[in-house]
């Protein structure tokens, strides 16, 4: 039997497999078992309310979608008061992800999520800062690291920071999080794209521009973790495009201790389970005593690496 | 893309590779899919509808999967059916399939009809496609003794699919065509009043245009009638946690959004805003 146990910082989970934040809700429990899990996720909540964009919100793309959602919330309360106690006959360490619009708010918003039944908190700070002309705080390492640390001073919780991949260097975004007080990095986010009605001409989405993600972004992520997990010692949760527990060993051997599948969840609704059970097999089938000695077993020179990186960035 | 299928028992919605059994054309614009299923999912009520993964190994490669309205569901014979018209790139992969080959379902899903066994009689107003999603109560209203009344709306005598709706019922068709003008707003006002006076419906549904859905919405309104609703909308999770799939409601002069695939899709007609999006499966 392989220990699929992994330590998140402060938080152990059962196995490294959880849900994308925005993918997966309580109305899941209709279709699997959440105990199964290692985690459950929740969709970003945030302290004022907010409607949404317009629609169309999704359009499908090649091997991916685009989504431009524009994280609708019931706000902090409604939050505690009906999503917290819907989740807490799982049992399953329960990740709450958290966004606003200034530092000040995200911190005030860790208080109040502060609460027992939550077990971490996931700050979603690939939203637009609006202290800085609505460019995302993960954009930037200065605001990176004033919100998380707005967020550290506010929660004795374990903390992680899901990361955008719309920058140029994630990796020092990841160690500015570090920096502040993160206990993880979740590496990543969407990827901003758009798509275009040739017919009618219109933006497909109603917001003009969106996230991309499925398995269209899966090598942009699996690099974007393998350079995290280089330069960070807190762990990374891999996400982006995983299908298949063949991708969840991928995104493990770049460096990740774990990992968060989300539009699979859209085409399969027990996707996660299917990961959870391949990655079982994979361990057993190949007598590997914990999963986590997967964690960054990517085979690769380290010199070589160095410099391979290093032309990459040049490229 | 990993399609393969790990079924677990006890929950209510299920993902299923079943196998089909029937995809012929029943009019030169729409198609009539039969698979093979059980339990979950040939219990599926009156406007619930199933997620359907499309082909993907063919020109089209539609990634998302294709919310259907359930046209028929027949525990007794293992089988759910479809009834849908080819307009994009998931009904055309769809169309390609064969008898004998595997097609993924997910569901039942969402809310559907409501049907006091108290009625006494109900009218249904539908409009080309939206005529499968209603199908299924007419012989549910047929076996409870409750009448029907249909004013089924389409191009053209030949795209109207009356015997798959009628299903050997005796139920009262009245049909109106693009062709003849007959199905103008103004023939249709009419008609549906005529049969509202006469027959004293104690439920008004519809399904397929918006705007007849606004007619029936402004006449239900006037004679105090109760009515309901099936939407359409573009999904991505069709479990409620996505938030894609939202039309504005009116509920108590308060604007807000539903998700349709678990709010709906069928709603309680006055509180849906009529002019808003309106997007069809493609």
């Amino acid at each position: 039997m392989t220990e699929m146990r992994v330590a998140i910082g402060r938080l152990t989970l059962k196995n490294p497999v959880m849900p994308a934040s925005g993918t997966f809700g309580i109305e899941h429990s209709r279709v699997m078992d959440f105990k199964r899990l290692g985690a459950c996720v929740t969709k970003s909540v945030t302290p004022k309310l907010r409607t949404g964009n317009p629609t169309p919100r999704v359009c499908e793309t090649g091997a991916g979608m685009l989504n431009s959602i524009g994280i609708p919330s019931k706000g902090l309360r409604h939050f505690r008061e009906h999503v917290l106690p819907a989740f807490a006959a799982c049992g399953t360490p329960l990740v709450v992800s958290v966004s606003a619009d200034t530092a000040e708010e995200f911190g005030q918003a860790c208080a109040e999520l502060s609460v027992p039944g939550v077990a971490a908190i996931e700050a979603n700070i690939s939203c637009p800062n609006l202290e800085a002309d609505g460019m995302a705080f993960a954009m930037s390492a200065r605001d990176t690291m004033a919100a998380i640390a707005a967020m550290r001073e506010r929660t004795a919780l374990p903390l992680w920071a899901k990361l955008s991949p719309n920058t140029g260097d994630i990796a020092a975004i990841a160690r500015a999080a570090e920096d502040a007080g993160a206990e993880a990095v979740v590496v990543a986010n969407t990827i901003l794209g758009m798509a275009i009605d040739v017919n009618t001409r219109l933006p497909k989405l109603g917001n003009v521009m969106g996230g991309l993600s499925g398995p269209a972004v899966k090598p942009i992520v699996v690099r974007m973790v393998y350079q995290c997990a280089r330069a960070v010692k807190i762990p990374v949760i891999g996400c982006g495009g995983i299908m298949t527990a063949e991708d969840a060993i991928e995104y493990m051997l770049a460096g990740a201790a774990a990992v968060q599948v989300g539009t699979a969840t859209f085409l399969h609704p027990r996707a996660m389970m299917d990961v959870i059970e391949g990655l079982e097999r994979y361990c057993a089938a190949r007598s590997i005593s914990r999963v986590a000695e997967l964690t960054g077993a990517v085979v690769v020179d380290d010199q070589l690496s160095e410099s391979a990186l290093r032309q990459a960035i040049q490229l | 893309v990993n399609a393969t299928v790990a079924p677990e028992q006890g929950f209510p919605v299920v993902e299923r590779s079943c196998t089909l059994l029937r995809n012929d054309w029943v009019n030169a614009r729409y198609t009539r899919l039969q698979l093979e299923a059980d339990a979950p999912q040939t219990g599926a009520q009156a406007g619930q509808f199933f997620n359907l993964l499309c082909p993907q190994d063919g020109e089209d490669q539609p990634f998302l999967r294709r919310p259907m309205s359930v046209y028929a569901a027949r525990p007794a014979e293992r089988r759910i059916e479809f009834l849908y018209k080819v307009t994009g790139a998931g009904t055309r992969a769809l169309a390609g399939l064969r008898p004998g080959e595997a097609l993924n379902a997910v569901g039942p899903l969402g809310r559907g009809f409501t049907l006091d066994p108290a009625w006494q009689r109900v009218l249904v107003l539908a409009r080309g496609v939206g005529l499968a999603t209603m199908a299924p109560l007419v012989p549910l209203a047929a076996a409870r003794g409750m009448a029907v009344s249909a004013v089924l709306s389409a191009r053209a005598p030949a795209d109207l699919m009356r015997e798959e709706f009628v299903q050997g019922t005796g139920i009262e068709v009245h049909a109106v065509f693009d062709s003849d003008g007959s199905a103008g707003l103004d023939r249709v006002e009419p008609l549906l009043r005529r049969l509202i006076e006469a027959g004293c419906p104690d439920l008004l549904y519809t399904c397929g245009s918006a705007r007849l859905l606004a007619l029936a919405q402004r006449l239900c309104r006037e004679y105090g009638l109760r009515g309901e609703a099936a939407l359409e909308q573009q999904m991505a999770c069709a479990f409620g946690v996505c938030l894609c799939c939202v039309r504005e409601f009116e509920v108590d002069g308060e604007r807000l959004h539903r998700r349709v695939c678990c709010e709906g899709p069928v709603f309680d007609l006055q509180q849906v805003v009529a002019d808003s999006a309106w997007v069809g499966p493609s």
